[in-house]
């Protein structure tokens, strides 16, 4: 994994985690990969990926049992998308925005193309 | 784990260290940074019981390095930068060696040996420095030791090492072990790391943890020029300038360690003054 974005990088592994869930690939009360695993899957210390699971059990995405492991919260989907909306609105789209501005385009255009990119991407 | 008080040390006139402190915990795994020629190797081999301080008190596991008894030495292990490797088989060399390491575990060894690439049957002498390397590394992790302490280990490690090498630390850190890792390759290492420790002209620089470096301080790119003129580092890049400043939103950014070291060594004191607040 590429840590490039500007972002913490428990804060990255976070969004990880949060797109697993939210495509599906790790289900609710399923349980996730260790501390350990993840980090040598990331190549992160295995502190940092502690603090995201700290992280992420404060927002209800994950629960921890005590000797077994992680696994998604029943709530996860619904949590986790507000999570990414919030950090989305706040970060991303003002970036998009500005660049929008600067080329002059309105929002009304974006429709077909986000409709298109839907069925191509997840139909 | 590791207590360093008031360390003096030189060879010959040359001062390396005068009145160096340091305190090192289990469970971390330390990022050794400092110019050419600070002593971070000295610093390393002094902890290893390699060199002997001149004034001031090494503790390691709670025993002191220079007496090198059996009990601290079966519980340390040191990956050098320059090394000898024996001219005999690898296996040969876990027959001769492993069995002063209590907590060796060959499995183990044979698992990195594997994930490292490194061809098993040739003498030591045959292979390249990367190689004989490899099997050092893999045998010092192998050791399962308390204190893990590497110099400059990713020198000379191709690029698919490099990344097994972090896989490999990232999964032996436990609460148990301290591992230092002295290091010029600040990118090699830069996720890796939990704790920076910057050697400067004989003493301690900076020594902060990760999350507290980046609760503290902000990476970004910048283009507003009130901030870039009162950043507490900057440096011109493609698009507007990369600055550290103070992290006043509470948002945390991901430390740029190579900009973290330059804006220590050019303007300690401004970041300083940011920790001490």
């Amino acid at each position: 994994m590429q840590f490039r974005e500007s972002q913490a990088i428990y804060l990255q592994i976070a969004d990880y985690v949060c797109e697993k869930i939210l495509l599906k690939e790790w289900k609710v009360e399923e349980r996730i990969p260790s501390v350990r695993e993840l980090a040598v899957q990331l190549e992160v210390n295995p502190n940092t990926v502690m603090r995201t699971y700290e992280f992420l059990q404060q927002q209800e995405i994950i629960y921890n049992q005590r000797g077994i492991g992680y696994f998604v919260s029943p709530p996860a989907l619904k949590n986790a998308q507000s999570y990414r909306r919030n950090d989305f609105v706040e970060k991303d789209l003002p970036q998009v925005f500005r660049t929008m501005f600067l080329l002059g385009m309105d929002p009304e255009e974006l429709k077909p193309r986000f409709e298109k990119y839907k069925k191509q991407n997840f139909a | 784990m590791i207590q360093i008080q008031n360390l003096h040390f030189g060879y010959r006139k040359k001062k390396i260290f005068t009145g160096l402190s340091l305190k090192l915990e289990a469970g971390h795994i330390y990022g050794l940074l400092g110019k050419n020629g600070t002593g971070k190797s000295t610093l390393l081999r002094n902890m290893a019981g390699l060199l002997f301080p001149k004034e001031g008190n090494v503790s390691v596991l709670g025993f002191n390095p220079a007496k090198r008894q059996p009990a601290f030495l079966r519980d340390i292990f040191m990956v050098p930068e320059e090394f000898f490797m024996p001219d005999m088989p690898v296996d040969y060399l876990v027959k001769y060696t492993a069995p002063f390491y209590p907590k060796f575990n060959e499995e183990q060894f044979n698992r990195y040996v594997t994930e490292f690439d490194i061809p098993r049957s040739n003498s030591m002498q045959q292979m390249s420095y990367g190689q004989k390397k490899k099997v050092l590394i893999s045998f010092g992790l192998a050791c399962n030791t308390s204190v893990l302490l590497m110099d400059e280990p990713t020198n000379g490690l191709d690029i698919m090492s490099k990344s097994q090498f972090r896989k490999v630390i990232a999964g032996c850190l436990d609460e148990n072990k301290c591992i230092v890792i002295s290091t010029h390759q600040v990118k090699d290492l830069e996720s890796l790391i939990d704790r920076v420790t910057i050697i400067d002209e004989g003493r301690i620089l900076f020594d902060q943890t990760v999350d507290n470096i980046t609760r503290k301080l902000s990476f970004h790119v910048s283009y507003d020029i009130d901030e870039i003129k009162q950043a507490l580092y900057r440096e011109p890049s493609l698009r507007g300038s990369a600055v550290i400043t103070r992290n006043t939103q509470g948002d945390e950014s991901k430390m740029d360690l190579e900009l973290l070291y330059k804006a220590i060594v050019l303007n300690g004191n401004a970041i300083e003054s940011v920790f001490n607040a």
